[in-house]
């Protein structure tokens, strides 16, 4: 297959890549860009690992390829993060050890975002909906829970805008 | 107000910044100048010949840059039972033949995972397929055939415990009751798959990058089977994706990725696909439960004997440790007066099974629990009550094996009963079902045979005060960095801020057994509380020089504020001492050491956890489906340490044993795993996960640091039993098989419907 040029806007950043077509979202942003915060779990599209957002929809990296994202706005964990200040939900997972070994974290935090950005003030039952794409084998769910409802309350603010 | 200013505080992970912004490390992302990419080529029969190997095809693929298969290794059958070397049974790249599908066979080294996948398709295998057994029932008959030479009948491993008299028991007991139960396997599944690279170089060293549970074990069992010294071999292991058992035993991925790396000199990269995770690791050991047990009219517990036959697929791994476990933990957490445990690890041509979170107990659970439920419906007692009568208690010994240095248990039942009357009457597709339990705080015994102490610690204050903190202990998630640091930061006097914890690294981390067997908050707890006394007394030595009050005023340090003990408010800063006495020891910084291994403790562990958990389970009688509605636990673990890291612990182990009780299934046709995939081997997501209160019940355990013991483990025990017994009470049927599958559910209501029919 003949490679081809693809633009990519990451996390407000502009890439330019030579990559076959067939590539995957999430082989571009690990391995071309080499941001590997976002993680892989399966071959399936079943655990939500590689969770990326385009625009401020959460989408599985691994089931759309890099071209398909092309003009698109890409959020990966790595950019929630501004100039060293947590987001408000990356701040809740640490107060409430949402996160245990860690991998899932990155997918887990953007289904999280891409869920509150959605919808501001979900219930329990809409949380648990919104995270249902992401398996964490430590956590048992609960502390992200509890984390998103704690930013949907407000106990987080974002800082300096 | 606490005694304590870190114990049991709200404290944020050590490495939760690294892990929520995904600057976390993971094997899986490790990238060295001039690394290949390795690829296992995998055994498609459950028992058969290696009659030649064939990869010149594969050599000439552009980017493979090299093969290698068994007979490019010494040969060495390896295990991490090393003191006794007929349960050394594996050689990763068999030699001569295969024993179960998914078995390595060779592996390949390119310059990419593409062409390393293109290139194993390439090598051709000769194999002479051989008469392969599934299942022990059938692998321990004479004509079955011979999966490993020497083992007669296929019998890997026998374990006895056996104490009292348990015939003359048995004649005390007015009601004995016998059952045979079936408990399924379970994948690890951690989010990060097996991974590993592989870097060797010509000075004869050996770096090995591994999503491990346990760094020393893998020098040590590396050093064995590659014939190179421990101490040429550096294993790094900074964060783990998650671990349950599955990740301390050498694996295909770091045994190849070290043999090719050893051949071609470059670093050698390997992860597994979930596919291969699945089926080319270990797996929690499937069991055949036979349990007898008798009992007096008013509930007393006399006599219990079980036989257990496990599927212990090809090899030996840590199953040999899961066999004794499992009838250990099959008396708990009750007294009797007479006990017996035959159990037979037997060899099939399946996945190897092994350690998984929990190790036997969670099978011990789910008949002995089940069954002392249904034993109270025969004799119409409370189960609770006859429960809590035959409890462990504080000072209980099980005789020949352990004592109880702390219990928590007869609280657990009020609190559990206060929350199930306040639950009222339930719809009846509903239930509660009960089911209590108790664990180990690491195992005493060393079958590994490790030189040195089972867990060290290594404590250096730097001129400002802050700490560096070595343990050898492993962070697998679990927050093992974390609790250390607490244990740390209050035996100084310091704040967790001030403590930097080094950890997963061989070169620089003194030994320890790793992360299994619940065995970190104990003994490397302990470890670490001796290593920062140490350096503690070290810089009160200095205070005490110059404090020149009289001899009978103590000192301490406590929030970095050093003082008299008598006069808190009169003191000065914790960096002015360090200061002061790093000047005084001619410029050398002040370290600590402290180390840990259990002496007289009887056969299993230091310390008990203990537990009682209440689970509401709603069943859809048309369809089977088992839905979880609610749950209390009651838990003691001694004194809390890491008070989030608890919460979590609990939390988790509670969705693993759920899955273990009704949802994850591992379902083989001659010999091959069915549902080796995300899409059909279900773990529990988010919606179906139900709120998991923990209370705890704070007991002082005398051997652990502060009075600390298990979590987080043992909660893995009791769930299966519980939603069994829930489906129990809520229409009378008994579940003798885990994953409790909704087929099975129907089924039995049928059956009983059926029974009702034909009685009426």
């Amino acid at each position: 297959m003949e490679k081809r040029l693809l633009k990519l806007k990451v996390n407000g950043q502009e890439y330019e890549l030579y990559i076959t077509p067939k590539t995957l979202l999430v082989e571009v942003i690990r391995d071309h860009i080499g941001l590997t915060g976002t993680k892989r779990g399966c071959e399936t599209v079943s655990c939500g690992a590689c969770t990326v957002m385009i625009d401020d929809m959460a989408v599985k990296s691994c089931s759309i390829l890099a071209v398909q994202a092309e003009g698109r706005h890409i959020t990966t964990v790595e950019g929630l993060e501004r100039n060293g200040r947590l987001a408000p939900i990356q701040k809740a997972f640490l107060d409430h050890g949402s996160y245990q070994c860690g991998f899932c974290t990155p997918g887990m935090l953007i289904s999280c975002e891409a869920l509150l950005k959605e919808n501001p003030t979900p219930t329990k039952e809409e949380i648990r909906e919104g995270i249902e794409g992401n398996i964490c084998r430590c956590t048992g769910y609960n502390s992200i829970v509890r984390a998103v409802e704690a930013v949907a309350k407000g106990d987080y603010r974002e800082e300096g805008t | 107000m606490s005694k304590y200013s870190v114990i049991n505080t709200h404290v944020h992970n050590v490495d939760g910044i690294a892990k929520v912004t995904g600057r976390a490390t993971y094997t899986f992302d490790v990238k060295l100048p001039g690394m290949l990419y390795g690829k296992i080529l995998r055994s498609p029969h459950p028992h058969a010949k290696i009659v030649n190997i064939d990869s010149s095809k594969a050599l000439e693929l552009p980017g493979v840059i090299g093969v290698v298969t068994g007979k490019d290794t010494l040969g060495i059958k390896q295990g991490i039972w090393r003191r006794y070397q007929d349960l050394c049974d594996e050689q990763i790249l068999p030699v001569d033949k295969v024993r179960y599908i998914g078995e390595p066979v060779a592996a390949v080294a390119a310059l990419s995972e593409e062409i390393a996948e293109q290139a194993i398709d390439l090598i051709e295998v000769q194999y002479e397929v051989l008469p392969a057994v599934y299942e022990p029932m059938e692998a321990i008959k004479k004509e079955a055939p011979e999966i490993h030479q020497g083992f007669e009948r296929n019998i890997n491993v026998t374990r006895h415990i056996e104490w009292g008299d348990v015939e003359e028991a048995f004649e005390e007991a007015d009601y004995i009751r016998e059952d045979w139960f079936k408990c399924g396997g379970q994948a690890h599944m951690c989010m990060e798959t097996r991974a590993a690279v592989s870097s060797y170089t010509p000075d004869g060293k050996l770096t090995v990058y591994h999503s491990t549970q346990a760094p020393y074990y893998m020098q040590g069992l590396l050093a064995g089977v590659l014939g190179l010294k421990e101490g040429n071999i550096r294993v790094i292991s900074h964060y783990v994706g998650g671990g349950f058992g599955g990740k301390f035993e050498l694996d295909g991925a770091i045994f190849c990725s070290a043999v090719l790396s050893m051949k071609l000199f470059r670093p050698v990269k390997i992860v597994f696909t979930r596919e291969e995770d699945f089926i080319a690791t270990k797996r929690r050991t499937p069991m055949f439960y036979y349990v007898r047990t008798g009992v007096k009219k008013d509930g007393t517990f006399c006599a219990r004997e079980a036989k257990v036959f496990t599927n212990g697929g090809a090899y030996t791994g840590m199953g040999a440790t899961a066999l004794y476990l499992t009838g250990f933990f099959h008396s708990f957490p009750y007294r009797w007066k007479g006990y017996r445990y035959d159990g037979y690890r037997v060899y099939t041509n399946t996945l190897p099974s092994s350690a998984m979170r929990g190790f036997g107990a969670p099978q011990a659970m789910f008949c002995s629990e089940q069954q002392i439920e249904w034993i109270a419906a025969d004799l119409g007692l409370d189960s609770l009550e006859m429960r809590r009568k035959n409890a462990h208690y504080t000072g209980y010994e099980v005789p020949d094996q352990a004592t109880v240095g702390s219990c928590g248990i007869n609280q657990c039942f009020d609190t559990v009963k206060d929350w199930t009357k306040k639950k009222g009457k339930l719809p009846g597709n509903r239930a509660i079902g009960f089911s209590a339990a108790g664990f180990m705080s690491g195992g005493i015994f060393n079958w590994f045979d490790a030189p040195y102490a089972f867990s060290s610690a290594v404590v250096t204050i730097n001129n400002d005060g802050t700490v560096e903190l070595h343990v050898g202990a492993q962070d697998i998630g679990q927050g093992s960095n974390t609790t250390l640091a607490i244990i740390c930061a209050e035996t100084l006097g310091v704040k967790v801020e001030d403590i930097k914890v080094h950890s997963g690294d061989t070169d620089h981390c003194p030994a320890d057994l790793g992360a299994w067997g619940s065995r970190q908050t104990l003994m490397a707890g302990n470890a670490v509380k001796m290593a920062a006394e140490d350096a503690k007394r070290q810089l009160l030595e200095f205070a005490y020089a110059q404090s020149g009050s009289n001899i009978v005023y103590d000192l301490d340090i406590k929030n970095r504020w050093v003082h008299a003990i008598a006069r808190p408010e009169r003191g000065y800063d914790y960096a002015e001492l360090v200061k002061k006495a790093t000047r005084g020891k001619d410029g050398q910084r002040i370290v600590g050491r402290g180390y840990y291994t259990p002496h007289r403790k009887g056969m299993i562990s230091p310390a008990y956890s203990y537990m009682l958990q209440a689970v509401e389970v709603e069943v859809d009688k048309e369809t089977g489906r088992i839905k979880l509605v609610d749950s209390l636990t009651a838990h003691d673990c001694g004194q809390p340490i890491n008070h989030l890291g608890l919460i979590g612990q609990l939390e988790g182990a509670f969705s693993m044993a759920a899955g273990y009780g009704y949802l994850e299934y591992m379902p083989y046709e001659d010999g091959k795993l069915m549902n080796p995939n995300l899409v059909d081997y279900k773990v529990i997501r988010a919606t179906e996960m139900p709120e998991v209160p923990v209370a705890e019940i704070e007991t002082y355990e005398p051997e652990g640091p502060y009075g600390a013991k298990e979590a987080g483990e043992g909660l893995t025990n009791p769930t299966a039993a519980a939603i069994g017994n829930a489906i129990f009470h809520a229409f009378g049927v008994q579940m003798k098989e885990c994953p409790i599958r909704p087929e099975m559910v129907v089924n039995a209501l049928k059956e009983k419907e059926a029974m009702g029919e034909k009685g009426g």
